[in-house]
């Protein structure tokens, strides 16, 4: 066959570039396991919205003015004057807020299913420094519409460092560069939110995949798939990433950008959540808002903060709360991965560091009085005693046997039959008598649902028996 | 362990109660589509607030070109004399001269309506109330001890508080004392008008965006239905 030129060019660019074996390497020949879930769908899509952040961020950096005298009109400029400006600037918030919804479930997904556990210790380490990059990332991002909320958020922030002994007050002026938040502190933000960090975040990114690639990916079971291989050396568990997640993935893609897109055209303030109402009001150092609140992301950790009487210790405590994220490779003992094989106690142990993690980020967005201090004390001492107690309670774990193959769930689809089943007993037909010769006349009896009382209770005890054998 | 929980809800649960305090709002009826109303609103705007407050973010042009009303009405019934329909929304106020009359200067309320919320413009613009011991002899319920005066009292009439006694406390409430210009309906209109216009300046890329959404939405669903039957047909031989 005579090649053409073009595929010629081709030739001489792959002699020179291995594209066909990175190709084949991460995409065709990588074997995920088959039995990905909905948890799985969050890696991706965190992916995704990175995207959505560099490109939105590009085109926003056009029209924005890094200068405490022209930032807050410059925002505004973008979102009235701007052609789709205020489009932009959306996705732009927005996907702010969505990076860490899906980074935090994909977190938990990681919690859940073990996926920090040997050998992937070290994607865990880089996904926790992604998010520590993303948290400084948003954090300084915040600072930039110069808003009220921003110039205060910062300020409480910046000024946490200044708790730190001896080196505190020199070291948070130096963060600042100058007494207050200032035009300076709001250009090294600029430099920092734009370049620095997006740099940082895009090459742990790489790793954490480099890293995941390398060992393979962990499933809901928690199985090492890598342990059945046909003849060939193909898990018998695995399939090729490519064509089969990257068309899942793109399902996963259609759902998150109808919700993405809901906020963006109907809810962009997301009742005050996404962009904060006092940041509407242009940043005024003379006054300050009687009520603080950072962020929703950052409630959780901010509640800690507060928890903790003395200003220092907090400081500490805020850190420590993300420190020990770090260290669940070594605080978990029991080698079982997936949490469909661990004991009772872990499973509760899990289910209350959850609420305690919504409950913190509740109450870091409502003022601290008193009774709300108290309780964010309770639901303080239960996240770290979460991490802290892990060594011993893991120990005590009555773990299930792990079974040598993966399972494979039912999906959506094939629960329908069970869902409808379960609608018919919760609901009963009831035959109604029409009044004679109305319109009706057409139909002789007219039938409706009705709420069935017992089938409601047999339905509710069934998930009740169900949550408590699955609790144990 | 199953106490713990539900007592820890519980503490959650009673925070609600904590959370409500301030005076009840009264709900105003937005509506940015009514074009009638936002024009209405802008009149009343430059009429009643401009001699203080800017509205700088937004210019003529932009109120005609989305309420669809010619840009010489706009320039005659709702611009001051001299202004160009390129203008922004500027207040001739000096802010030396309004630091020393008001002790602070009034802001520009561009965005207003997304810092306070509709609703609460719409019940502070209604619930001043005579009060000797205030410099301009006003106080407002809402907004305790404002540093500005009615500018609404010659339509409104004059408002007195009475206190009353009720089992959940003392109740205040506004009675008119003194009639205005404006009934009491014609006067909710007026402000519910001057709130409206207020909402749409705040974002005027809300009536772009409320009406884009569905057509993205439709776009997403198809997608989405696309993209699961490629999901389908690709996985279909996976067991």
């Amino acid at each position: 066959m005579k090649s053409s030129r073009l595929t010629a060019c081709g030739e001489w660019v792959l002699d020179r570039f291995p594209l066909a074996s990175l190709w084949k390497d991460h995409m065709t020949h990588y074997y995920a396991p088959k039995n990905f879930n909905f948890w799985y769908f969050f890696g991706s899509l965190a992916l995704l919205v990175l995207v959505n952040q560099f490109i939105t961020g590009i085109l926003l950096t056009m029209n924005y003015k890094p200068d405490a005298k022209l930032a807050f009109d410059s925002v505004e400029y973008i979102m009235r004057d701007v052609s789709w400006g205020w489009l932009v600037r959306y996705m732009h918030s927005t996907g702010a807020s969505a990076f860490f919804i899906v980074v935090y479930l994909h977190m938990f997904r990681g919690i859940m299913y073990g996926s920090f556990k040997q050998p992937r210790e070290l994607i865990w380490i880089f996904g926790m420094l992604i998010f520590v990059a993303l948290m400084a990332e948003a954090f300084m991002g915040y600072l930039l519409p110069w808003g009220q909320m921003s110039y205060w958020g910062a300020q409480v922030i910046i000024s946490l460092f200044s708790a730190i002994p001896v080196i505190g007050d020199d070291l948070s002026l130096w963060i600042r560069g100058d007494y207050v938040i200032s035009d300076a502190t709001l250009n090294r933000f600029f430099a920092f939110h734009v370049i620095a960090v997006p740099l940082v975040l895009v090459m742990l990114v790489f790793m954490h995949i480099v890293a995941l690639h390398e060992v393979g990916s962990n499933n809901p079971d928690g199985i090492d798939i890598k342990k059945v291989k046909d003849a060939n050396g193909v898990p018998l568990d695995g399939i090729p990433f490519h064509p089969y997640y990257t068309v899942k993935d793109l399902v996963g893609v259609g759902v998150f950008l109808i919700f993405f897109a809901t906020v963006i055209f109907y809810m962009p303030e997301m009742g005050g959540y996404f962009l904060e109402h006092a940041n509407f009001i242009p940043a005024d150092p003379m006054k300050t808002p009687e009520h603080i609140a950072p962020v929703w992301y950052f409630t959780p950790f901010y509640a800690i903060l507060r928890a903790i009487p003395d200003k220092f210790a907090g400081v500490i405590g805020m850190g420590g709360a993300i420190v020990v994220l770090f260290l669940l490779p070594w605080l978990d003992r029991n080698p079982v991965r997936s949490i469909r094989y661990r004991g009772g106690i872990y499973k509760k142990a899990l289910a209350l560091f959850v609420i305690s993690f919504i409950a913190l980020g509740y109450l870091g967005t409502q003022p601290a009085t008193p009774v709300a201090t108290n309780v964010a004390r309770v639901f303080t001492v239960i996240y770290f005693g979460f991490f802290l107690l892990m060594p011993l309670y893991t120990r005590w774990e009555k773990t299930k046997p792990v079974p040598e193959r993966v399972t494979v769930e039912l999906s959506l689809e094939e629960q329908l039959p069970a869902l409808i089943e379960a609608f018919e007993e919760i609901t009963e037909v009831a035959p109604e008598p029409v009044e004679d010769g109305s319109h009706h006349a057409f139909r002789s009896v007219f039938f409706s649902r009705r709420p069935n009382p017992e089938g409601m209770r047999n339905v509710a005890t069934r998930l009740a028996k169900k949550l408590k054998e699955s609790l144990d | 362990m199953k106490n713990l929980i539900t007592l820890l809800l519980l503490l959650i649960l009673s925070f609600g109660a904590y959370a409500s305090e301030g005076v009840e709002l009264q709900e105003a009826d937005v509506d940015v589509g009514d074009k009638a109303s936002l024009l209405r609103g802008a009149k009343h705007f430059v009429t009643y607030c401009l001699g203080c407050h800017s509205m700088k973010q937004i210019r003529y042009l932009r109120i005609a070109l989305d309420t669809h009303a010619d840009e010489k009405e706009v320039l005659t019934d709702i611009a001051p004399l001299g202004a160009s329909i390129y203008d922004q929304i500027h207040s001739a106020m000096n802010k030396h001269d309004a630091e020393k009359w008001f002790g602070t200067q009034p802001p520009d309320l561009s965005l207003i309506a997304r810092s306070r919320g509709a609703d609460w413009l719409y019940s502070y613009l209604k619930s001043y109330y005579s009060d000797k011991s205030r410099p301009f002899g006003v106080n407002n319920l809402v907004f305790e001890d404002t540093a500005m005066p009615n500018p609404l009292w010659q339509l409104q009439g004059e408002q007195h508080a009475v206190t009353r006694k009720t089992i959940y406390g003392d109740r205040v409430d506004l009675v008119l004392e003194k009639e205005g210009a404006l009934s009491e309906k014609e006067f909710d209109l007026m402000v519910n008008d001057l709130v409206n216009f207020l909402v749409y300046a705040g974002e005027p890329a809300q009536l772009e965006r409320q009406g884009m959404g569905k057509y993205v939405l439709i776009f997403l669903f198809l997608f989405l239905v696309l993209a699961y039957l490629l999901k389908k047909e690709y996985w279909k031989d996976i067991h």
